[in-house]
C-alpha cells in the first residue's frame, strides 16, 4: 500500500501538499475528500456511518474518520501511520523523500528562517486570509445570509498588517523568504495568499513587491502544476452552485456565525 | 559571544525556552523583557525582533523569533538528546503534528482564558466579565478533550514512551489557566499523570522556577501601572 494524502484543493493546506508532493515527483494516491459533502469542524458525520461505495467522494467517508479523527484536510496515511497538520505533513514528505535541500535547507541558520515563517504564519496570514473566502462565499452559502461589508473591511485590515509584517520582516529585499531559493516557507505563504484572490480581494493590486515575489514563487513551483492546484479556488462561482446537504448546513451555520464573532 | 535569550516568564513559550535551555546546559545570557513595563515596545528591543514579541533570540548577528524556532535551532546547535526532537520519522512527524496544531488550539485557547481572567481586568482596571471567563473556559475545555483523545491518547508522552518538545510547548500552555485559578488538572486524571511525568522529566525544581512568576500573577496586579503605559498596553490589547 503507497502512500494516501485525502485532499480537497480548495483548502490552502491541501494545495501546499499537492503542489509539494507533484513538483518533487512523489508518488501518492490522491484521495479526493469533499469538504462540503464531508464535515470539516470535527463535529460528527452528518448521516452517521455509511459505508457506500459510490465514487463521488462519498466513500472515503468511513475511511476519512478514521486517518484522521479531526477530520480535517489534509490528511496522510502511509501504511498504518496516519498524520494531520499540512506543516507536518510537508516536513515528512521532505525527509522521507529527501527532496532537494533548498525547501528545508540543511543550514541551520536559514532552517530556523523557514520554521520561523511557519510558527509566525499560523497566527498571522493564516488567522486573516482565509476569512475573505468565509464572509464572501462560504457564509451566505451556508447560511444565506450576508455579511455587513465592515466585517470584510476589518478583515482585510488585519490582513493589511499582516502582510506589511511579511514583507518588512520575512521578505525584505530577498527574492525568497529564506534568500534566493525557495523554500516550505514560500509555498505555505503562497497558498494562503490565494484564497483571497480567489473571492476578488487582490491583494497583491497595490503591493508591487509582493507581487514580483508571487511570481518567482510561481515560476519556482511550475506555473502549470500551480494553476492546476488553484483551479478550484479561482473558480469560486461554480461554488456557489454546490448544492449543499441541508443536514450540513444545520451543523455548520451556528459554528460559522461563531467563527466570525 | 554567549547566546542571548530575551525573555518574560510571564509568558508561556519564553518558559518553554527557559526550562529547555536550562535543562539541557545550554549556555545563554538572560535578558528581560518586562511585559508589563511595556519594554518589548522600546525600540532597543525592536531591534531584536521587529515583531516585538518575545521571545527572541541574538546569537551573534544572528536574530530569531517564534518560540518553537528557537527551540528547533538550540536543538540542533547544541545536539540536545534525540528524544526532544526525535530523528525517527514517524516519531518526529508527531512532534511536528503537534507544534503546528497547538498555535490556534490549546495555546489559543489557554491565553484566552488568562487574558479574561487576569490581563485585561489588570490593563483596564476592571473586574473580569464572567461570561467572558466561561467561554473561554468551554472552548479550553473541547481542545483539552482533542489533546487527550488525539495527542496523548494513552501513551506516556505525545510521541510515545520519551518526553519531545510537544510535551514541553504543551504543558507551559496549559499552566497559565491553571495560574488564573482553573484547575484543568483536577477532573482529568490521565492528564494529570502526564503533568507529573512532564515535570519530573524536567526536573521538578526547574519546572517550579519556571513558573514561579506566573503562579503568582494575584502579586503582579498590585504593581501600579502609568497612564501612558496602560495606554499603550491598552491598545495591544485591542487587537486581540
Amino acid at each position: 500500500m503507497g502512500l494516501e494524502l485525502y485532499l480537497d484543493l480548495l483548502s490552502q493546506g491541501c494545495r501546499m501538499v499537492y503542489i509539494f508532493a507533484k513538483k518533487n515527483n512523489i508518488p501518492f494516491e490522491f484521495k479526493h475528500v469533499e469538504l462540503f459533502k464531508d464535515s470539516i469542524l470535527g463535529k460528527k458525520m452528518p448521516g452517521g456511518n455509511t459505508q457506500e461505495q459510490s465514487h463521488d467522494g462519498q466513500p472515503y467517508r468511513e475511511e476519512f474518520g478514521k486517518v484522521n479523527i479531526l477530520k480535517k484536510v489534509p490528511a496522510l496515511k502511509d501504511g498504518t501511520f496516519t498524520l494531520a497538520e499540512s506543516t507536518a505533513i510537508l516536513l515528512y514528505l521532505s525527509q522521507k523523500y529527501h527532496t532537494p535541500d533548498h525547501w528545508y535547507p540543511s543550514d541551520l541558520q536559514k532552517r530556523a528562517q523557514v520554521d520561523e515563517y511557519l510558527s509566525w504564519h499560523h497566527t498571522n496570514i493564516r488567522a486573516n486570509a482565509p476569512k475573505t473566502l468565509w464572509i464572501k462565499v462560504l457564509i451566505p452559502l451556508f447560511t444565506g445570509q450576508t455579511l455587513p461589508s465592515e466585517k470584510l473591511q476589518n478583515v482585510l485590515k488585519e490582513l493589511a498588517t499582516s502582510l506589511k509584517q511579511f514583507e518588512e520582516k520575512f521578505l525584505q529585499d530577498k527574492p525568497f523568504i529564506v534568500g534566493s531559493e525557495i523554500s516550505l516557507a514560500d509555498l505555505v505563504a503562497i497558498v494562503e495568499l490565494m484564497q483571497p484572490i480567489g473571492v476578488g480581494c487582490d491583494i497583491f493590486e497595490d503591493r508591487p513587491k509582493l507581487l514580483e515575489w508571487r511570481s518567482r514563487v510561481e515560476e519556482a513551483v511550475g506555473k502549470e502544476l500551480f494553476q492546476e492546484a488553484h483551479k478550484m479556488i479561482l473558480n469560486i462561482k461554480e461554488l456557489r452552485n454546490i448544492q449543499v446537504d441541508p443536514h450540513l448546513k444545520e451543523h455548520l451555520a451556528p459554528v460559522l456565525m461563531k467563527m466570525l464573532k | 559571544m554567549v547566546i542571548e535569550l530575551y525573555l518574560d516568564l510571564l509568558s508561556q513559550p519564553c518558559r518553554a525556552l527557559f526550562i529547555f535551555a536550562k535543562k539541557n546546559n545550554i549556555p545563554f545570557e538572560f535578558k528581560h523583557v518586562d511585559l508589563l513595563k511595556g519594554q518589548h515596545s522600546s525600540e532597543e528591543f525592536g531591534k531584536v525582533n521587529v515583531l516585538k514579541k518575545v521571545p527572541a533570540l541574538k546569537d551573534g548577528d544572528f536574530t530569531l523569533a517564534e518560540s518553537i524556532a528557537i527551540l528547533l535551532y538550540l536543538s540542533r546547535k547544541f545536539n540536545t538528546p534525540d528524544h526532544w526532537y526525535p530523528s525517527d520519522l514517524q516519531k518526529r512527524a508527531r512532534v511536528d503534528e503537534y507544534l503546528s496544531w497547538q498555535h490556534t488550539a490549546i495555546r489559543e485557547k489557554g491565553c484566552q482564558v488568562f487574558l479574561t481572567k487576569v490581563l485585561v481586568p489588570f490593563i483596564i482596571g476592571q473586574p473580569f466579565l464572567p461570561e467572558k471567563f466561561e467561554e473561554a473556559i468551554k472552548e479550553l475545555n473541547s481542545v483539552l478533550k482533542q489533546f487527550e483523545e488525539k495527542f496523548l491518547q494513552d501513551k506516556l508522552f505525545i510521541a510515545g514512551s520519551e518526553i519531545s518538545l510537544a510535551d514541553l510547548v504543551a504543558i507551559v500552555e496549559l499552566m497559565q489557566p491553571v495560574a488564573t485559578g482553573y484547575n484543568l488538572f483536577e477532573k482529568r486524571p490521565k492528564l494529570a499523570e502526564w503533568r507529573s511525568r512532564v515535570e519530573e522529566a524536567v526536573g521538578k525544581m526547574l519546572f517550579q522556577q519556571a513558573h514561579e512568576m506566573i503562579m503568582n500573577v494575584e502579586n503582579l496586579s498590585t504593581t501600579p501601572l502609568s497612564p501612558e503605559l496602560r495606554e499603550q498596553l491598552k491598545q495591544q490589547l485591542l487587537k486581540h
